[in-house]
């Protein structure tokens, strides 16, 4: 009965959806003000029926109730209550239910926030919103239901693939999808915008603050994928180009430019065209994003075979809506008026040129993700674009930008003189040479180019905090005027300077992790010990464990240097029940230098364990840095500017300054 | 500077930056691509020694052996033709005898295979896609199999 009501809930919430996307765009049309405001009210509606929806499954897997074919086949009683609730989206069906609770739950947003847009912009909005959402509930009610009934109860579960049985992952499907689909509220503006065939300034600072939060939720919800394949997967690796990791990466990328460019349209009303083209490119590849890793379009062609449905519907609902988007933006975009002037050299100019090498980059990053597939629909060969493609093309496109990056900001709306802004940066360019001759006069061994990538990363460091400095008039002024003028500071300007500071920490990382990495390979039997990169690694021996759902070899190691033992490390071999599938629980321990980690492998020929030790420099700038990005997007989010004093639209378009 | 002529620098910097980066991927795609082919593909396509390429199939039962080191030597079927596969490094969880596998590295003159990666997706299915196409064309895979465990 309980498992119906959340079924029903589902049928009423594509009811509304229906509802949604058609009466306040009619309403709209007619300028009928008190009809428009139902879209709020069924979007709310819409949110709160979901909710229920989602909390009857989510109750099915925390009861093991194994009546429900969905909940039979991802879930096992043993398993511990956490991986019950993740189990819900860790399933084709379920992660789908979970896509269109958020995408509710940001038009619920919009419906209750929105409260000083102009009404007939927040009824098309909503519209297009519940336009999204009704093609979504129709997808997981035709052939993707996950409250389907089994008439005979089976007494247990299949159980969850165990390498999802994990705390970074049960987050990290919801912190991306909260990304993916934020970005449908830039869609949805975007659209409204063309049908309203009006941009402006008070357009794009309402769609900025959607857009940075569902950046900061991509941002984070990939830093956290990543930080879980590093410490789950037990290679040490941080980033694979992996398709499934790609199609997060693409909706990112032009996010990123979106948000830059949004700032345009905001401050000097111009680049609005480029902007709206945005906004759909980036909710485009979230759509494709999700499907990639969802449907199986990428791992398997093979789908349609599968489930021929599943994989049309799919395809439908990506040509409706990218096809008809670019459709409308094709038609209505020429029709946006033109807007203020600047010269290359200047701030707008800056954001032009990090536009193109993102969009560039992302464009790269597409091709290398999809050629494959492309290739093997055509002629059937089969093909993989590996690491080196991305390396190569996404580095060369991404340095200069990086390079860049300090000058941006430097820079003066309208017209800018480069060599102002390049003195500015003189104590930037000095911390970013002495970071340089830091590893060249301390004789690391590696590549030639990774201490020129410490200096890059300094660079960005440095860049900011002298543009931070100068703003607040740091040894220019007494300090206490300069900490008064910090305080005074917007948010976006703290904001941006964390942002780019943490691009600068997370390229730290990265250097110091792709140049100086050290990895060993070795047999251990207990009492042997082995060193790397300084540190002395003893195999103390292992013992048995049985955890809820798996029965686990222990292996415990201690880790020495300069004779003082500074940590113990446990490796787990885990097999689960019901798949007997094995996985590896590494250990690591962090020293201010890197990561040192400790994978235990199998038994080894002559007795005793294969162990793989890898000392990972600086690793954990990569995450750090990303969270740093994702301090700076909430604190630029917490800015006034984006509620008191609320934005109003000119009574009369503003004349473009000619 | 006019709107016309900004209109053309905007047009003009965005071609230049897209020609560069068409440039790139495609010579990067020359370089970098990596085939995918079965034991009785190798044989049928006669790959050269030195050649990188991805090679998948089922790991053939009771054909894992631990070598010295961290090395290790199994097989790889696609039940008509076989080829032994030398890995130094850790083998992922998933990695098992009857299991699909896809490796990458290159043939060495002897006829071994030396890979210098082995795969394991991290999705529901246990099954590499290219894996489980292969398979299919041998009829010895059918998609019932990849729910059952």
């Amino acid at each position: 009965m309980i498992i119906e009501t959340g079924h029903f809930a589902l049928l009423l919430a594509l009811a509304v959806a229906a509802y949604q996307m058609v009466v306040p765009l009619y309403a709209a049309t007619r300028g009928d003000e008190r009809l428009m405001r139902v879209a709020a009210s069924s979007a709310v509606m819409q949110f709160l029926l979901l909710c229920l929806s989602f909390a009857v499954l989510t109750w099915a897997y925390v009861t093991s109730d194994f009546s429900v074919l969905n909940v039979w086949a991802n879930s096992h009683s043993a398993k511990p209550l956490v991986y019950k609730i993740s189990g819900v989206w860790g399933n084709h069906e379920g992660s789908m239910l979970l896509w269109v609770l958020i995408l509710a739950l940001f038009s619920a947003a919009v419906a209750i926030f929105g409260t000083n847009l102009p009404p007939g912009l927040r009824a098309r909005v909503l519209s297009v919103q519940g336009s999204i959402s009704f093609a979504f509930l129709s997808f997981i009610v035709l052939v993707s239901n996950p409250f389907l009934r089994l008439d005979q109860v089976p007494a247990q579960g299949k159980g969850l693939n165990p390498i999802l049985q994990d705390p970074a992952l049960a987050i990290h499907p919801p912190l991306l999808y909260a990304g993916y689909v934020g970005l449908s509220v830039a869609f949805s503006f975007a659209i409204a915008a063309l049908i309203e065939g009006r941009v402006d300034a008070a357009w794009a600072r309402w769609v900025r603050p959607w857009t940075l939060a569902a950046w900061m939720f991509l941002t984070v919800g990939i830093a956290m994928g990543s930080w879980w394949a590093y410490y789950e997967l037990g290679w040490g690796g941080w980033w694979f180009w992996d398709p499934v990791e790609n199609a997060s990466f693409m909706p990112w990328l032009i996010a990123t430019a979106l948000l830059h460019s949004a700032i345009v349209v905001e401050k000097r009303n111009a680049l609005k065209v480029w902007t709206i083209l945005l906004a759909i490119l980036a909710f485009s590849l979230s759509l494709i994003g999700t499907f990639l890793v969802r449907s199986g379009v990428l791992t398997s062609v093979h789908a349609f075979a599968v489930d021929p449905e599943r994989g049309v519907f799919i395809l439908l609902i990506l040509c409706l809506f990218i096809g008809g988007a670019l459709a409308l933006y094709a038609w209505r975009a020429p029709s946006l008026q033109a807007g203020g002037l600047f010269s290359p050299i200047s701030r707008e100019g800056a954001l032009v040129v990090n536009n193109l090498l993102l969009t560039a980059a992302a464009a790269a990053v597409f091709i290398g993700t999809l050629y494959p597939l492309v290739l093997e629909a055509i002629n059937g060969t089969k093909i993989s674009v590996g690491p080196p493609y991305f390396n190569f093309t996404f580095g060369i496109l991404v340095l200069p930008l990086l390079v860049l990056v300090p000058f941006g900001p430097m820079m003066s709306w309208k017209r800018a003189d480069a060599w102002a802004a390049t003195q500015r940066l003189w104590a930037a360019a000095l911390i970013a040479l002495a970071a340089t001759l830091i590893p060249v006069i301390a004789q690391v061994r590696g590549p030639w180019l990774a201490p020129l990538g410490i200096g890059l990363g300094a660079w960005l460091i440095a860049g900011s905090l002298v543009e931070l400095a100068g703003r607040i008039k740091l040894f220019q002024a007494p300090f206490t005027t300069s900490l008064a003028r910090l305080k005074g500071l917007p948010g976006q300007a703290i904001g941006m300077t964390l942002a780019h500071l943490g691009v600068g920490v997370m390229v730290l990382g990265v250097v110091a992790v792709t140049a100086w990495r050290e990895e060993i390979g070795v047999a251990m039997k207990p009492g042997d010990v082995t060193e790397i990169a300084g540190a002395k690694i003893t195999f103390k021996g292992e013992s048995p464990l049985t955890g809820p759902n798996y029965s686990a070899t222990v292996g415990r190691f201690s880790v020495e240097t300069g004779n003082r033992v500074v940590s113990e490390l446990t490796s787990e071999k885990r097999i689960f029940l019901p798949s007997r599938q094995p996985t590896t629980e590494v250990g690591i321990h962090s020293f201010w230098t890197g990561d040192l980690y400790v994978a235990m492998g199998d038994e080894a020929p002559g007795g005793g364990r294969n162990v793989r030790a890898y000392f990972n420099p600086l690793v954990t700038l990569i995450w750090i840095g990303s969270v740093i990005m994702f301090i700076g997007g909430g604190i630029s989010l917490m800015d006034r500017r984006y509620r008191i004093g609320a934005p109003k639209r000119a009574a009369t378009a503003a004349v473009p300054a000619e | 500077m006019t709107r016309k002529q900004q209109r053309s620098a905007f047009i003009v910097s965005g071609l230049v930056i897209l020609g560069l980066a068409a440039a790139l991927v495609l010579t990067a795609l020359k370089d970098t691509i990596v085939f995918f082919y079965t034991p009785s593909e190798v044989v049928e396509k006669k790959v050269e020694p030195g050649v990188r390429f991805r090679l998948g199939g089922l790991v053939k039962d009771g054909s894992i052996e631990k070598l010295a080191g961290a090395k290790v030597r199994f097989t790889v079927t696609d039940t008509d033709k076989t080829l032994v596969v030398d890995y130094d490094g850790t083998l992922p969880d998933l990695f098992r005898e009857g299991q699909g596998v896809v490796t990458e590295g290159k043939l060495l003159p002897s006829g071994v295979f030396e890979a210098d990666t082995v795969l394991a997706k991290h999705d529901e299915n246990y099954m590499p896609k290219e894996v489980a196409d292969a398979l299919k064309e041998k009829g010895v895979w059918q998609e019932g199999d990849k729910k059952a465990q």
